[in-house]
């Protein structure tokens, strides 16, 4: 059961999206987030649902994929419509019951709220969705590369990026293993209030770490047998080079903010 | 200069310390190991746990620095911190375990970590991860992820690894340890092929007896010291002083052992069992 956690949500599909550079879709997301903050009154968010739409028809991912990314922070859309609703105060004044007041001006935010949430996760999800965790380690490498100078180890969150990746499956295994191995001595992960399941919980993660501290010892010696000696002078196998299709996507995310910020203003 | 590795007195100590860091026991894990292996060679290291053959392994790949003595990798020597580097790249190790020696998370960027990490040039790399998959014959799972690979094939896919950094020599460090007998089949078919066609230096460090009948010589580690060096059928039919070292020898060699032992004249240079059935006809025809 556990190993049914997948990491990242990458849903392989042919689509043009999915071909662009992971950089110009990282910035992209980047801006349309920015966008999103920058629009203050409903035909803002209308023009947004066209661009999403369009968008997600041409990534090819199911929608459902989109939704799913919601349902996890329902909870957090609910808290911050209901809050919106009674905590803001205005002279419109629908209803009101001892000290909680309705006013228009309250729905009127609370609306607004609620679609900049559920645009700021499915437009995040498209970049998880249409880049593989790989193109997206690549991605924040090379986008990091300039901030070397003042610091920002690049390379380094790159290469933790990657070996991540790789081993949370094999730790994941291995979490089922030892799980298998102390229920089969008679431990008990599922009953109990949550304390006492927490506490269940100690047998399994002290090996767990030691099993892991050995594998980083071995993985370390396996690395450096290989010439590895950190960031400096290494090369790529693949290189991202932007393409004609990733200048159109810079003009049109462009266009996007563009718009945006006309709507507020005019 | 024919010799890939020459090593001189080699000795390597382990401490242990106690609390307050002083050095509380030592353990000499290689004592005083003199050995030339030449270039083309395919040669298999025997011994148990605690031999010291593993320590010698990382001695090689400059991973552990001797105590005393000396160790040349194509004439470098191992102590010099500029050599190491190119010892690396002369003299690539693959280790046990198969699953904490692959790095990336799809097999093409594992293989072309190596190369990568020499700063060869992209298409350059490209070629290499291509030549190298091809020839541990994993092409089709170029693209694939590790975790969905067996053993057998991860072991495959870390001597690619190794290839493609174009080494002289490659030190398999107990490969085989970890797999099923399919799984090592496949690995040591594979180090056999690279071996004969690509003239690669092997050296093959493993527990199995079996492993080391096709070798083109054959040491035994005891106590961190070299105590036998020859061909297969040498080694092998001294029988006597591989059970004092606590080893096994290949079944065919055994049952001629014993066959002897019984009073038939029959030598104990059979390693396999083709050459034990021709010999069991000769002896059956002569009579």
């Amino acid at each position: 059961m556990i190993r049914d956690i997948t990491i990242g949500q990458y849903y392989p599909a042919e689509s043009w999206i999915h071909k662009l550079d992971p950089r110009v879709k990282i910035m992209s997301t980047l801006i349309f987030i920015i966008a999103l903050f920058v629009a203050n009154r409903y035909i803002g968010y209308a023009f947004t649902i066209i661009f999403l739409g369009t968008v997600i028809y041409l990534s090819k991912v199911p929608i459902k994929f989109m939704l799913k990314g919601l349902r996890a922070i329902l909870v957090i859309i609910l808290l911050t419509v209901a809050l919106n609703i009674f905590m803001t105060p205005g002279e419109n004044v629908l209803w009101s019951y001892k000290f909680i007041t309705i006013t228009a001006e309250g729905l009127y935010i609370a609306g607004l709220m609620a679609l900049r949430l559920i645009f700021l996760i499915i437009g995040s999800s498209i970049l998880t969705l249409t880049t593989s965790p790989i193109q997206l380690t690549d991605g924040i490498e090379k986008l990091l590369n300039p901030f070397k100078k003042i610091g920002i180890p690049a390379h380094e969150i790159a290469m933790m990026m990657t070996i991540a990746l790789r081993f949370i499956p094999i730790l994941l295994e291995e979490t089922d293993k030892i799980m298998k191995a102390q229920m089969a001595r008679g431990a008990d992960f599922e009953s109990g209030g949550v304390i006492k399941r927490a506490k269940s919980l100690i047998p399994l993660l002290v090996p767990l770490f030691i099993s892991a501290f050995r594998r980083a010892d071995e993985l370390a010696m396996a690395m450096e047998a290989r010439c590895y000696r950190g960031g400096e002078n290494r090369t790529r196998m693949k290189q991202l080079v932007i393409q004609k299709q990733d200048y159109i996507a810079i003009g049109v995310i462009s266009l996007f903010m563009i718009i945006m910020i006309l709507i507020r203003f005019i | 200069m024919n010799e890939i590795v020459k090593s001189r007195g080699l000795v390597y100590e382990y401490y242990t310390h106690n609390d307050r860091g002083e050095i509380e026991a030592s353990h000499r894990a290689l004592d005083k190991v003199d050995l030339d292996i030449n270039k083309g060679e395919f040669v298999v290291i025997l011994g148990h746990n605690g031999s010291g053959k593993s320590t010698f392994a990382k001695h090689m790949n400059a991973i552990l620095h001797p105590t005393g003595g000396t160790l040349l990798i194509k004439g470098m020597d191992t102590k010099t911190e500029e050599n190491i580097w190119n010892i690396r790249q002369s003299a690539g190790m693959v280790f046990q375990n198969p699953d904490n020696q692959i790095i990336a998370a799809i097999v093409e960027e594992d293989v072309a970590f190596g190369p990568e990490n020499l700063g060869v040039e992209a298409s350059e790399i490209r070629k290499r991860v291509d030549e190298s998959v091809a020839a541990v014959q994993m092409t089709e799972y170029m693209t694939h992820s590790p975790n969905l690979l067996s053993g057998g094939q991860k072991q495959r896919i870390a001597i690619a690894g190794v290839l493609a950094m174009k080494p002289e020599c490659i030190i398999l460090d107990e490969p085989t340890a970890m797999l099923d007998p399919l799984g090592r089949k496949e690995v040591l078919d594979t180090v056999y092929k690279l071996n004969k066609e690509e003239s690669i230096t092997i050296i093959h460090i493993t527990h199995y007896m079996e492993e080391a009948i096709k070798a083109d010589r054959v040491i035994v580690m005891d106590h961190g010291q070299i105590v036998m060096d020859g061909k297969p059928k040498d080694v092998f039919s001294q029988v006597d002083k591989l059970k004092e070292l606590g080893l096994d020898v290949p079944p065919a060699t055994e049952l001629a052992y014993y066959m002897q032992k019984e009073g038939i004249d029959i030598s104990t240079e059979i390693l396999t069992i083709e050459e034990m059935v021709d010999k069991i006809w000769q002896l059956y025809s002569m009579e």
